[in-house]
């Protein structure tokens, strides 16, 4: 079963400073610690995906009607905490797994290395093979 | 050898008849599975590079042998570990005569590969790999994931062998039906995996259903006698021959009940009746004979009002019995409301709320009882909560469709 891990740029449950406040350690230390996670998640066979995407500054939100010019409207954002930062696409053999390697996720190191304890959003992707009773 | 029964066109398909042999053959000498299973891939790839220049050659198997030892010497003399060199080169000399027999063969190797001790998500890619003879690429593609991860987990799930220390043997006569029964389930998972649609990008996938018949009729092959085998065989050809009928031009869900039963291939139905009928006829009754025996009295129904729902009612009652599943339940509750009328249906639903209240298909199962009954306010309200819940793109489009038709304007 595949789920994605998603996290977004609102606030940590730890409080702490945002990360352009970190020492240019602790930002290594935590940037050092998501590609291991990707590692360890590519040996264990079960990485599809990791990414993550550029800031809200240069987020764009586009809106049309099929017909006219579309809308395009340019960040910042007042809302910009509830945009995704990054995911990663998992395929595991249960959803205990992904819960697992969520809570790893979470508690990405911050400043002094305390874990920052980030939310991450689990959510299953539609991919289960259908019922075949029908 | 006996003739192969399990054959697929071409030099690809003579490749990947040839590999469970070449493997299990350089397994019983050098007895490392993992190893031997990486060099037989080798010499695979270097059979399907050079045969097409050089022509086949005459003994293709012991070419493949050749190719795969070599590898395998090569290796050791990269690891430059001596021990090894020396252990390895005794263990050619020692050369236990070859005994050919394929069926055997096959056999241990899919009851190394469906190991209990592995996940069916690891046992899966490395029967596809080791018994199949894809290569990574292909199992990736087919399963959507990255080919080094799939990569991984194939070398994780050998390294998983290696631990248990599984004899390259056919299990105890006291193991086996416990080990049988983890095989068929490996099979029966890998089945449903590829039964979904057959239309847009997964037009490119390795046809998942298809390994899954080939893989089962090898089994069938090295044990014709069993009945559950035979069950399960018989289950995935009558669910097999009914793809054709199940999506429609876009690739939409078409239930059973909406079928054009005209699109059925009849070839797999007579196939699947025929092996179905001989497997029940030996009087050990298994739960793949009983759902096969349920696909055998669908299949057989010229139009769904004519199916025979009494007999699909008593095989569901004998399947709860026999496994306690709660899906099973739920499908019985579907044929009583056949026989005895959807009120009837829906209060056996009721008391499966508890276990199955997150599945979409109860929701779904009440949804489609409730239309039938004229309540389209409840049903369209389950429809949506069968849609919130279902785990298949196709089924979720199917269900939000259901539910806008259900709770839409009345005339």
């Amino acid at each position: 079963m595949r789920f994605m891990l998603l996290q977004n740029y609102g606030e940590v449950e730890s409080g702490c400073a945002p990360m352009t406040e970190w020492t240019p350690e602790e930002v290594a230390a935590h940037i050092a610690f998501q590609q291991a996670l990707n590692e360890e998640l590519l040996q264990s066979g079960e990485l599809v995906d990791a990414q993550g995407l550029a800031g809200p500054d240069v987020a764009k939100f586009v809106v049309s009607d099929g017909v006219g010019a579309p809308v395009v409207t340019d960040g910042p954002f007042p809302e910009s905490k509830e945009l995704l930062a990054g995911y990663r696409l998992v395929d595991v053999d249960s959803p205990e797994r992904a819960i697992a390697i969520a809570a790893k996720a979470s508690a990405a190191p911050g400043p002094a290395g305390e874990p920052i304890r980030q939310p991450i959003e689990v959510r299953e992707v539609l991919a289960a093979p259908p019922d075949p009773q029908g | 050898m006996t003739t192969p029964v399990v054959t697929t066109e071409g030099l690809e398909g003579r490749l990947r008849d040839l590999a469970p042999l070449a493997l299990a053959a350089v397994v019983r000498r050098h007895g490392n599975f993992a190893d031997a299973e990486d060099a037989v891939q080798e010499a695979l790839v270097a059979a399907a590079t050079s045969w097409p220049e050089t022509g086949e050659p005459d003994n293709p198997l012991g070419w493949l042998l050749a190719v795969a030892g070599r590898r395998l010497t090569d290796q050791h003399r990269r690891d430059d570990a001596r021990r090894r060199r020396e252990q390895l080169a005794a263990s050619w000399s020692l050369g236990r005569p070859d005994q050919l027999s394929g069926r055997d063969d096959t056999l241990i190797l899919v009851f190394m590969c469906c190991h209990p001790d592995l996940t069916p998500g690891a046992a899966i890619p490395l029967t596809l790999r080791a018994v199949g003879g894809l290569t990574t690429r292909e199992i990736a593609a087919a399963f959507l994931v990255p080919e080094p991860t799939m990569a991984q987990r194939i070398s994780r799930a050998k390294a998983r062998i290696k631990q248990s220390d599984v004899p390259f043997a056919l299990p105890s006569p006291e193991e086996r039906p416990a080990r049988l029964r983890s095989v068929l389930h490996v099979l029966y998972l890998l089945f449903n995996e590829g039964y979904a649609s057959n239309t847009g990008p997964e037009l490119a996938r390795t046809d998942l259903s298809g390994e899954a018949i080939r893989l089962t009729r090898m089994v069938r092959h090295a044990l014709p006698h069993d009945p559950e085998v035979a069950g399960l065989l018989a289950l995935m050809l009558l669910t097999e021959a009914r793809r054709p009928a199940r999506t429609g031009p876009d690739g939409e869900l078409v239930p059973l009940a909406e079928q054009d039963r005209r699109l059925w291939d009849r070839a797999l139905i007579t196939e699947g009746l025929s092996i179905a009928a001989e497997a029940l006829r030996r009087g050990q009754v298994g739960e793949y004979q009983v759902q096969a025996a349920i696909a055998a009295l669908h299949d057989e129904a010229p139009a769904h009002a004519e199916t025979n729902w009494s007999e699909i009612l008593a095989l569901y009652t004998l399947l709860e019995q026999m496994t306690g599943n709660p899906m099973v339940a739920l499908n019985r509750a579907v044929a009583v409301a056949m026989v005895h009328g959807p009120g009837a249906g829906l209060e056996l639903l009721d008391g499966l709320a508890g276990e199955l209240s997150d599945h979409h298909r109860l929701h779904a199962v009440r949804a489609h009882l409730l239309e039938e009954l004229g309540d389209h306010d409840a049903a369209a309200t389950e429809f949506r909560a069968a849609a919130d819940r279902a785990t298949n793109p196709r089924e979720r489009d199917y269900l939000t469709t259901k539910a806008a038709a259900a709770g839409g304007p009345r005339r």
